[in-house]
């Protein structure tokens, strides 16, 4: 387990093996969440409260989950930065940053649209929604951290522990609507109980969220191998590579 | 993995992280817990009905609307109801304006505006919230026909 830990963690294994993996994201991306808006743009039923606002919630419900699980892989990436000095770790969380960012916004954004016929505001300082934001602050904050100073590695350890204390706010998310009184409704789906809504609506669901995460990947790849490139420019492998 | 078998130094920093970690959470819970009643959105029929809610403040306060308790003015949009827990506790909602989609009886609800003397809440803004059921408008219809015919002898 240890050796394929430090070779994954080279950054010129990691390039060369990581490349097959792009035609399969894009591809399994593109299917799957065209298949996904298809079927639950035009196919899935309308709600019987809702009318044909429930449809947001094919964009909605994935992104929230993806913002929240991308954060989980940045602060893990960022444990592993700050404890065995990974550089390709450190990589991993000042890509990721940006990706998080937008999709938590996303999150933000469809659900205001939601909110606004179905409870009658776009916004409301909630636990649930509050929440949320600071989640995009956080994703921010670390961005910001790992930019400044030049990208000193001072300031990549500075977002890394910024990344992991923001862990703290993952729980408060999920438990919000448990916890507090909130205006956003708990969680239609658990581990334990079976979905409340049919299998006409969280088909769809199902397939846009493993859409989200294909597409996740891949644009995490992109850049990460990206970045990679920029940082190892006077490296031999990268020079090589180049060349070729 | 063991944490015996990790080099010192990064053993060290593994212990500062999750101390650190832990500390924060254990302040960051205590801060929640201290502001538990202002994170809570709105006040319950309970709590509006024992007094715990502020007379006269600009509050929120929420619960089910009750079936059979939507009283309308012919004149205006003034309308007036109950909400309730499901449990017993109720109190009345009076409000001037354009209800939410949503609203209807059974519906939970959130209202903005003051607390009056007499346990009135005189809203100045109405939110519809939503439960986490979804269910296509066929089989809905079809769940109140069966209830209906189950309710009939």
């Amino acid at each position: 387990m240890w050796r394929w830990f430090h070779q994954w963690g080279s950054p010129k294994f990691f390039y060369h093996r990581s490349g097959a993996l792009i035609p399969v994201l894009a591809l399994a991306s593109g299917l799957i969440l065209g298949c996904g808006v298809f079927w639950g743009l035009l196919i899935a039923p309308a709600d019987y409260q809702q009318g044909e606002s429930v449809r947001i919630m094919y964009v909605h419900v994935p992104a929230a989950i993806l913002a929240q699980s991308s954060y989980a892989m940045m602060a893990v990436m960022a444990l592993i930065s700050l404890i065995w000095r990974l550089k390709i770790a450190d990589a991993a969380v000042q890509t990721v940053a940006p990706i998080g960012a937008c999709i938590t916004l996303l999150a933000l954004a469809t659900g205001s649209l939601w909110g606004k016929p179905m409870w009658g505001t776009f916004w409301v300082w909630d636990a649930r929604l509050t929440s949320t934001l600071i989640l995009f602050f956080l994703f921010a904050g670390v961005l910001a951290l790992r930019n400044a100073a030049g990208q000193s590695q001072t300031a990549g350890r500075a977002a890394s522990v910024l990344a992991v204390i923001g862990l703290l706010n993952l729980p408060i998310i999920k438990y919000s609507v448990d916890w507090w009184f909130t205006l956003h409704q708990p969680a239609s789906f658990t581990l334990t109980e079976r979905p409340a809504m049919p299998f006409s609506m969280w088909g769809p669901l199902l397939m846009m969220v493993v859409g989200f995460y294909a597409w996740f990947f891949l644009a995490w790849l992109i850049r990460l191998r990206h970045e990679l490139v920029k940082r190892e420019i006077r490296s031999d492998w990268v020079q090589q590579t180049m060349k070729q | 993995m063991k944490l015996g078998a990790m080099k010192p130094q990064r053993r060290n920093r593994l212990l500062l992280i999750l101390g650190l970690v832990g500390g924060l959470g254990l302040a960051l819970m205590f801060v929640l817990k201290a502001l538990n009643s202002n994170i809570n959105l709105f006040y319950t029929p309970v709590q509006v009905i024992e007094g715990e809610a502020p007379i006269g403040a600009r509050i929120r306060a929420g619960g089910m609307v009750e079936a059979g308790s939507i009283r309308r003015s012919d004149a205006s949009l003034e309308v007036a109801f109950n909400v309730s827990d499901l449990a017993g506790a109720a109190f009345e909602i009076r409000y001037t304006g354009i209800l939410p989609d949503l609203f209807r009886e059974g519906q939970g609800v959130v209202a903005t505006g003051r607390l009056s003397q007499d346990g009135v809440f005189f809203a100045e803004e109405i939110l519809a919230k939503h439960d986490e059921k979804y269910m296509p408008p066929e089989v809905a219809m079809a769940l109140d026909t069966t209830r209906q015919d189950s309710m009939q002898p």
